[in-house]
């Protein structure tokens, strides 16, 4: 937990930084692995004729779930799905991070053997204090996601906290 | 019975969905995300300690509240947009509890669109993670 802490000048200068893009796949396996990690028993989501019955092209991607980031050994996050670069570099020095929440905008649907591409680009800072974490740092993310038709398939809006 | 936008009213809550994951089920979430937080499912890590526990992926319960949208929809439309808010922590092998009720129903450029509150609450009635959801109906 942070006594007290300050958003430095170089910190505020990152509001705008964008990552580098970074592939997410969504695949047949991908998508029942995320189904199944939910508990769905929906069978649209594991069975590819059923999802094309309900009207999609292929195993849909369950709400919430935009695919599944390229892990490359020794350059993504030992343990989180964030992908390499996707982070800006803030040096806050905090230690503890808790998700603060999410906003997903659907422009399409995914489906599975849809190839998404996303940049992340870090929109606000904010800092809070509150009797349980202290002084805390808010850092609000935009992702987009882009199909291989080069049609943006989603936004999401995201917050960390870190204290 | 296909579901149409006339035949949905504001004030209609929507089916309930109860979770109640336990290590097992927050592992096969991470699997299926790729979030290996530790604080997800190592009660030695850390941030686990400092906690007291392990706690459910905040992901997991964003996921829960789709699953709860898809359910009620049953395919019969897509959803715009989800949102939700992490307030309260959620623990393992204690029931999380995703409600939803129908605030609004309007349409807006040719598309039949509804909005809903959605949220889970977990087994002391508290709500730790309050969300929206719009969606817009086929038929």
């Amino acid at each position: 937990m942070a006594d007290s802490f300050e958003i430095s000048e170089e910190m505020a200068s990152m509001v705008g930084w964008e990552s580098e893009p970074w592939i997410f796949e969504v695949s047949r396996s991908s998508v029942r692995a995320f189904a199944r990690g939910v508990g769905y028993t929906d069978r649209v989501y594991y069975d590819v004729e059923k999802a094309k019955e309900a009207g999609y092209m292929d195993l849909p991607a369950p709400p919430t779930y935009l695919g599944t980031a390229i892990f490359i050994p020794g350059e993504s996050h030992e343990f989180l799905p964030t992908p390499p670069g996707f982070n800006p570099d803030l040096k806050h020095n905090l230690k503890g991070l808790l998700d603060g929440g999410a906003e997903t905008t659907y422009f399409s649907d995914i489906c599975a053997g849809d190839e998404l591409t996303c940049v992340r680009k870090t929109t606000n800072l904010e800092k809070k204090n509150s009797k349980g974490l202290g002084d805390f740092l808010i850092v609000s993310s935009d992702l987009t996601y882009t199909n291989q038709h080069k049609k943006v398939v989603a936004v999401q809006s995201t917050q960390a906290i870190f204290y | 019975m296909t579901m149409t936008w006339e035949s949905i009213k504001e004030g209609d809550s929507i089916s309930e969905l109860v979770k109640k994951p336990g290590v097992s089920q927050l592992v096969k979430y991470a699997a299926g995300s790729g979030d290996f937080n530790p604080l997800h499912h190592d009660y030695n890590f850390p941030q686990s300690k400092e906690i007291g526990s392990i706690i459910v992926h905040g992901r997991f319960k964003y996921a829960v509240l789709g699953e709860c949208v898809s359910n009620w929809l049953d395919h019969q439309g897509r959803i715009k947009t989800i949102t939700c808010q992490y307030r309260g922590m959620d623990f393992p092998d204690q029931e999380i509890i995703c409600k939803g009720t129908i605030i609004r129903k309007w349409q807006e450029k040719g598309e039949k669109l509804v909005e809903l509150d959605v949220w889970t609450e977990n087994s002391d009635g508290k709500t730790t993670t309050p969300g929206k959801a719009t969606v817009s109906l086929k038929n």
